[in-house]
C-alpha cells in the first residue's frame, strides 16, 4: 500500500514534469532562451571577465556572471508556470485531476529546473576550452556548476511562487526579477558596506546570510559546505510551499 | 447503495457575497439533472466545489460515498468534469492532451490508447485529433473537453455549459452523446438554455442567487405555469429570488 502510494506520486510528478518540459519546446521560448543564455555567457566572460588575458586556466569569470544573467533569464522560464495556467483557465482542469497540489507544484518546478540545467550543461565548450588551454582544477569547476544550478533552482522556485500570484506573465516576470535582485544584492559588498557603517555586526551578518552571492561564491571556490547547500535547499522548499498555499488561496480569482 | 451525488447544505461565500446558499439535493444513477439559472446564479460555483476545485465555506458533498472534504483525491478519481469554457492546453493536440489525461488517470499501454481512441470516436473529433488545440473551432474544443471528461468512464459526470456556443448540429451531437450515456451514469449539466432541458434532462433544478427555487421533472416544472411553458416558470421563480 505504502509502496503503491509512493509509485503513484513518482508517476504523477513524472507525467506533469514531461508535459511541462515539452511545453517549453512547443514555443520558440526554449530555443531563444538557450541561444541568449549561451551568447551572453560567452560575451560577458570574454569581454568583461577577460577570460583569455587573465592567463589562468579556470572558469571563475564565467561563473561570476551567472547570478546576474539568471536575474533576467530565469524569470522568463518561471513566469508561465502558473500565470499561464490561470489565464487559460486550464488550472481548473489541472487541479481537478486526481493529483495533489504537491505533485503539481513539484512537477512544474522540476521541469523548469531541468530546462535551466540543460541550458547550463550546454556551456560545456567553455569547460573543454580551459582544459585545452591549461590544467584547471576540475573539482572547482564541478562545484561551480553545482552552485550555479542551485542558484538557478532558487530563482526558479521564487519565480514559480510569484507566478502563482497573477494571471499576467509580465507581472510575474517583473516581480521575480525584483525579488531575486534583492536576494542577490543582499550579500553584495555594496549592501553590506552600507549596513556595516551604522548597523550592529550581527545584523549585517544576518542580511549577508540571506544573500545568494556569498553562498554561491563559497561553493564556487570549490568548498561544498553543507550549510550552503542547505541554504539553497531551504529557499527552494520554502518558496514551493508558499507556492502551493498561494495557489490554493488565489486559484478561484 | 450510496447515492451517486449528495449535496449537503453546501455554501460558498466570496467576501460578503453568498454565491451558493445552503444548497442540498441528491442525484442518482440514471438521472440527467439540468442545472438551470440565470448568469451568476451560482451554478459553476456549486460544480467547482463538488469536483474539488473550490472548498466550501460550509456544508459538504459526496460523490459515490466519497466526501469532498475528507477524501478529495478519491472524488477526483470518480468524477468526470468539463469546466466552463472547456479549457485545454492550446499547444497540445487533442490526441496528446487526451493521452496525458489518461496517463494521469492511471491508464497505461494499450488500455490507454484504446480509451483515448474510444473517446475520440464518441465525441467525433477524429478529423482534428492531430492538430494543435489552439487551431480548433469552439465546437471542436468543447468536444475535446467532453472527451477528456469521459476518458475514465466516470460514474458521475459534471458538465458546465457543455453546449454553450455550439451550432445546432454540434449541439445535437453532444446531446445524443449525453442521452446515450444517461442510463449508466449520474449526469449534471448546467445551462441557461431552457430547450436543453426538454432535449436531454430527466430532472430540472432552477437556482437563483445561490438558492434552489424549483426542482422536479421537466413536466412537473412546466405544470407550474398555466401555459405549460418552461420559460414562464423560469422567469417567475428567478424574478422572485
Ligand atoms: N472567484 C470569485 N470571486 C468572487 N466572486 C465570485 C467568484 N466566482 C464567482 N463569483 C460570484 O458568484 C456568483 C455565482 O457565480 P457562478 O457560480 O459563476 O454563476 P453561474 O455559473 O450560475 O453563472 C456570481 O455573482 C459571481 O460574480
Ligand atoms: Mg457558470
Amino acid at each position: 500500500m505504502r509502496y503503491l502510494e509512493r509509485s503513484r506520486i513518482m508517476r504523477n510528478v513524472g507525467l506533469i514534469f514531461i508535459r511541462e518540459f515539452q511545453a517549453y519546446f512547443s514555443t520558440p521560448l526554449a530555443y531563444i532562451f538557450i541561444v541568449i543564455f549561451l551568447m551572453l555567457a560567452g560575451l560577458l566572460t570574454f569581454f568583461m571577465g577577460s577570460y583569455l588575458e587573465r592567463d589562468q586556466a579556470d572558469l571563475v569569470p564565467f561563473f561570476e556572471f551567472h547570478p546576474w544573467l539568471y536575474l533576467f533569464l530565469v524569470p522568463a522560464l518561471s513566469m508561465r508556470l502558473w500565470a499561464e495556467e490561470r489565464k487559460q483557465g486550464t488550472i481548473e482542469l489541472f487541479l481537478t485531476l486526481p493529483i495533489t497540489m504537491g505533485h503539481a507544484v513539484v512537477g512544474k518546478f522540476l521541469a523548469a529546473w531541468t530546462f535551466s540545467i540543460t541550458a547550463l550543461c550546454l556551456t560545456f565548450p567553455f569547460w573543454i576550452t580551459v582544459n585545452y588551454l591549461g590544467k584547471p582544477d576540475n573539482g572547482v569547476i564541478f562545484a561551480s556548476y553545482l552552485g550555479s544550478a542551485l542558484m538557478a533552482g532558487s530563482y526558479l522556485a521564487i519565480g514559480s511562487m510569484l507566478s502563482a500570484t497573477t494571471k499576467n506573465q509580465i507581472i510575474a516576470f517583473v516581480l521575480t526579477t525584483a525579488v531575486c535582485f534583492l536576494f542577490t544584492l543582499a550579500g553584495s559588498s555594496v549592501v553590506l558596506d552600507f549596513f556595516s557603517a551604522w548597523a550592529p555586526s550581527e545584523f549585517v551578518q544576518a542580511v549577508g546570510n540571506f544573500g545568494f552571492l556569498p553562498h554561491f561564491q563559497s561553493i564556487q571556490r570549490g568548498v561544498i559546505d553543507l550549510r550552503d547547500l542547505f541554504f539553497f535547499a531551504s529557499i527552494i522548499v520554502i518558496s514551493l510551499t508558499a507556492n502551493a498555499l498561494i495557489i490554493d488561496w488565489r486559484k478561484a480569482t | 447503495m450510496t447515492e451517486a451525488l449528495k449535496i449537503d447544505r453546501l455554501t460558498k461565500q466570496f467576501g460578503l457575497k453568498t454565491a451558493v446558499d445552503n444548497v442540498s439535493f441528491i442525484a442518482k444513477k440514471g438521472e440527467v439533472l439540468g442545472f438551470l439559472g440565470p448568469n451568476g446564479a451560482g451554478k459553476s460555483t456549486t460544480m467547482k466545489m463538488v469536483v474539488g476545485f473550490l472548498s466550501p465555506t460550509s456544508g459538504t458533498a459526496s460523490v459515490c460515498g466519497h466526501d469532498i472534504i475528507r477524501n478529495p483525491l478519491e472524488v477526483k478519481r470518480t468524477v468526470g468534469y468539463l469546466p466552463e469554457g472547456a479549457p485545454a492546453y492550446p499547444d497540445m493536440t487533442p490526441y496528446g492532451f487526451l493521452k496525458f489525461i489518461a496517463s494521469i488517470r492511471g491508464f497505461r499501454g494499450s488500455e490507454k490508447t484504446d480509451r483515448v481512441e474510444h473517446v475520440i470516436n464518441i465525441t467525433r473529433i477524429e478529423d482534428v485529433a492531430r492538430q494543435p488545440i489552439e487551431t480548433l473551432s469552439k465546437g471542436y474544443k468543447r468536444r475535446v473537453g467532453l472527451a477528456q471528461s469521459l476518458i475514465h468512464d466516470p460514474a458521475v459526470l459534471i458538465l458546465d455549459e457543455p453546449t454553450d456556443g455550439l451550432d445546432p448540429n454540434q449541439k445535437q451531437v453532444v446531446r445524443e452523446l449525453i442521452k446515450s450515456m444517461a442510463s449508466e451514469k449520474c449526469i449534471v449539466i448546467s445551462t441557461h438554455i431552457l430547450e436543453e432541458v426538454d432535449a436531454v434532462c430527466t430532472r430540472a433544478m432552477i437556482i437563483a442567487s445561490g438558492k434552489v427555487v424549483a426542482d422536479g421533472s421537466p413536466e412537473e416544472l412546466k405544470s407550474q405555469s398555466g401555459a405549460g411553458d418552461l420559460d414562464e416558470v423560469f422567469r417567475k421563480v428567478t424574478n422572485n429570488a
